[in-house]
């Protein structure tokens, strides 16, 4: 049997796009829904990437009105916090060369982002990868700083270029703003204003934990989880398996993504996140206190920690009181899945991806900006 | 966009392999994946690095969880049918069926 | 004395221009509408001036004809790159400017070249071999220049501009659209852009990405003269891609603009680049390819044209104009619809 991988793009497209099948599944999602019988339905994932696929793809054009996808806090870049983004920017202008991924770069700290420091002339380069920031710092005697956002599948990458063999030069240091996702969803379930009835779990996460991670949060809860993969019809296909849990009433987590997702992961990524990394409370932007939701090196990795080999003093940048505009922002509730962009007085208006006042307006994965961009839910 | 599009292994090199997304390719480092890869295995990237190493019948495998999925709701649609059928006959009722669908 | 800013200077960040001032998308369209453009379009000109935003400008001449002037300055990095360089881009973007404006016979070109002190004169020579080659199948040639040369330092590399003249007797705004007017691409989106993204930021994605690059004033003149009067609006899907270019044509025009992402073409290549980092095709810079508007009862005839021509072999009628939604684009996925709005800054690879 020929391998279904050699398929030409075009072809695996039509059978991961297909219209057809696609009709098909919001149809049983329309019934599911119409024996619930009460409106509105609502599940939240918590990964930007599959906000993306539904607002390119023009999903929320065809699912039923009474299924509310709500999008979570599953957007690392919109999470990381103020003091977190100044002291990046503390350390670019200190002449530290800072390598991020491109989203972080227009993140506002307190008084600017990485892109005004840019603006006034300090180094930053965009990289794709944390290897590709490593090699930046091979090619010169200047520090490179590694601003490494991003939820726990992209760490397993930072820790792999710590443990590296050969190791990273010493110019090179690590600004840590990792988050890890499985707290937050405690907190959004334990919210008082939430109605979230089930999960939509982030497949490439997933792939990295296992599925079985999520066992103890539905026993707590009692709230399915269902992971699924990021092509519209596996997205539909996730959703489609959830709403029938919430209709059953039965709590449990179901895998719809067999081809990348297991019970226990991706052991040898796992060893390596954990060996490098460890987990601690901290704030994410707009949600308060997450326990264990922040990703830090460990002490045997303060080597290449860059806030312990730096001494970065961020009070300098508090010369701007933050704009009243902030106090007003509701990124926090939207991120927690409790307001919506539509919501939001400062939507569209004082608040745009050119003038952005919250983070979620910022990032490509960030609820406003996605839905600025792609016109939420539009009548259409 | 992490759409996990998978990427053919055409050389290994040690800890980084030479993997071909449909006319693009790119190194992506085999630090963190969990089984050996070699020339012709099929990878899901993640930030510059292979995650996870995809069976060859990945597509048929989902096609046929959609099919399934899509079977047991029309099943469950049908049993509901039956139970409103069963329901109506006690009650004298015409079957929801036959009023066309 | 410099006037740019240094780190340390106490200046508000909404005060500086930064890097996505030149993107092409909405802030570029700000500044240009609220700093430098402010105030010229008050002084009337018989024609199509400031204030219309155009590729150009086209002043009236008298007995029926109009002068038809553009001008660009070409910054790109590298200065070489796949299917073309500073020199070829730096004819074919002017050239292109008249015809998008329905002027396709240009009668002659500036080049004004700024060199900094350093600079290979044998690379020089390279760009002024694609600048004859380029005019030569544009049917056009440099008129008159200028020179300069900066200290090493004071500029980055090469910076060229071009200023293209030409008379019509017909002018296509980019604003005529009406409601059931076809949109047509005349072929696939993205490649200049990708191909440049590809070696600027020295991503390791090795696969053919050739620039489009390409004067196409043969391909316009063949278009407008199948369906006479027929075409209602062009334009080109420069810097800021499609998305702006479609973006421009609807709010101008006042209709709305619905697009069937099944029949735009994009190549493989392009394509599978695109979605590894993270980016839209439709944002993507283009320097060889057209938006044409057309009246729907010709719109076969103008294809026809257009796939005939080299540089028109992927042609396709890719959507059509609406009296809803008026000044905004929407995109038919096939499985739904969304709204395909302007990008706002420098496309920048993502996390993935």
């Amino acid at each position: 049997m020929a391998s279904d991988l050699a398929l030409s793009a075009a072809e695996r497209e039509l059978k991961f796009r297909d219209p057809a099948k696609a009709r098909a599944l919001t149809g049983a999602l329309e019934r599911l829904c119409r024996d619930i019988g009460r409106e509105p339905v609502s599940v939240m994932h918590v990964c930007g990437s599959h906000e993306q696929s539904i607002a390119k793809y023009g999903l929320r054009a065809i699912l039923p009105r009474a299924l509310n996808v709500i999008m979570g806090p599953g957007c690392p870049v919109c999470v990381t916090d103020v003091p977190e983004v100044d002291e990046a920017v503390v350390l670019a202008e200190d002449g530290v060369r800072i390598a991020t991924y491109g989203d972080m770069l227009k993140v506002p700290g307190t008084s600017k982002s990485l892109a005004d420091a840019q603006a006034a002339g300090a180094q930053i380069d965009v990289v794709y990868s944390a290897a590709q920031a490593v090699e930046l710092a091979r090619d010169t005697t200047a520090p490179v700083c590694f601003f490494a956002s991003g939820f726990e599948t992209t760490a397993v990458a930072t820790a792999a270029v710590v443990l590296a063999d050969p190791p990273p030069p010493p110019n090179f240091s690590i600004l840590s703003a990792h988050k890890y996702i499985p707290p937050v969803m405690e907190i959004v379930a334990e919210m008082p204003g939430t109605r979230v009835e089930g999960f939509l779990a982030a497949g490439h996460a997933a792939t990295i934990t296992g599925w079985r991670i999520f066992e103890r949060f539905v026993e707590r809860h009692r709230i399915p989880v269902v992971v699924a993969g990021f092509e519209p019809l596996d997205i539909l296909a996730g959703l489609v398996k959830l709403v029938e849990l919430v209709r059953d009433g039965t709590p449990r987590v179901e895998n719809m993504y067999p081809r990348c997702v297991t019970p226990d992961g991706n052991r040898n990524a796992q060893r390596q996140l954990w060996r490098v990394f460890r987990t601690t409370g901290g704030r994410w932007r707009g949600i308060a206190h997450v326990p264990n939701g922040n990703l830090r090196l460990r002490d045997e990795f303060a080597w290449i920690d860059a806030r312990r080999r730096f001494a970065i003093d961020v009070r300098r940048l508090w010369t701007h009181a933050p704009s009243a505009l902030t106090q007003v922002c509701i990124c926090g509730d939207i991120m927690a899945g409790i307001a919506s962009p539509h919501g939001c007085p400062l939507f569209g208006k004082e608040c745009t991806p050119d003038t952005p006042v919250g983070a979620c307006m910022v990032s490509s994965e960030g609820t406003c900006k996605i839905w600025h961009q792609y016109g939420g839910h539009p009548d259409l | 966009m992490c759409l996990g599009v998978p990427g053919r292994v055409v050389a290994v090199h040690g800890r980084s392999a030479t993997v071909d997304f449909w006319g693009v390719r790119r190194e992506t480092r085999l630090d963190v994946i969990d089984e050996p890869v070699q020339p012709g295995d099929y990878i899901l990237n993640h930030v510059g690095f292979a995650i996870r190493k995809i069976p060859a019948a990945e597509i048929a495998e989902t096609l046929a969880l959609y099919e399934q999925l899509l079977r047991e709701a029309e099943g469950d649609m049908m049993a509901a049918d039956v139970r409103t059928e069963i329901a109506a006959a006690h009650d004298g009722a015409p079957p929801e069926g036959s009023r066309g669908v | 004395m410099s006037v740019t800013v240094k780190p340390g200077d106490a200046v508000q960040p909404s005060d500086l221009i930064t890097l996505r001032h030149g993107a092409g998308g909405r802030a570029m369209r700000l500044l240009i509408e609220e700093t430098l453009a402010a105030g010229f379009a008050d002084t009337p000109v018989d024609g199509i001036g400031l204030a219309a935003m155009d590729d150009g400008a086209a002043l009236r001449l008298g007995d029926g004809r109009w002068l038809v002037i553009t001008t660009d300055s070409h910054v790109v990095h590298p200065v070489f790159f796949p299917g073309g360089d500073i020199g070829r881009l730096a004819v074919a973007g002017t050239v292109n400017d008249l015809a998008m404006m329905g002027a396709t016979e240009p009668l002659g070109l500036t080049s004004a070249v700024i060199v900094e002190e350093g600079f290979r004169k044998g690379d020089l020579e390279r760009i002024r071999g694609s600048m004859l080659a380029t005019c030569r199948e544009a049917g056009v040639t440099i008129v008159t220049g200028d020179t300069k040369v900066m200290g090493r330092g004071e500029l980055d590399g090469i910076v060229i501009n071009t200023t293209g003249v030409a008379v019509a007797r017909a002018v296509i705004p980019d604003a005529g659209l009406r409601a059931g007017d076809r949109i047509i691409l005349t072929g696939t989106i993205g490649d200049h852009g990708i191909a440049l993204m590809a070696r600027r930021h020295n991503l390791a994605l090795d696969a053919e990405l050739r620039s489009d690059v390409a004067p196409i004033n043969g391909l316009i003149r063949a278009a407008l003269a199948a369906a006479p009067g027929a075409v209602t609006a062009m334009k080109d899907p420069t810097r800021g891609g499609a998305a702006s270019a479609l973006h421009e044509m609807a709010a101008k025009s006042g209709v709305g603009i619905v697009i069937h992402e099944a029949r735009v073409p994009v190549s493989a290549v392009v394509r599978a680049a695109a979605e590894m980092l993270g980016l839209d095709p439709f944002h993507i810079a283009n320097e060889g390819k057209a938006l044409i508007g057309v009246r729907p009862d010709a719109a076969d005839a103008v294809l026809a044209a257009l796939r005939a021509h080299p540089y028109g072999r992927d042609a396709a009628v890719i959507g059509a104009c609406t009296a809803e939604h008026a000044g905004k684009v929407i995109l038919d996925t096939g499985l739904g619809r969304r709204i395909l709005a302007e990008p706002d800054g420098e496309p920048l690879p993502r996390i993935c």
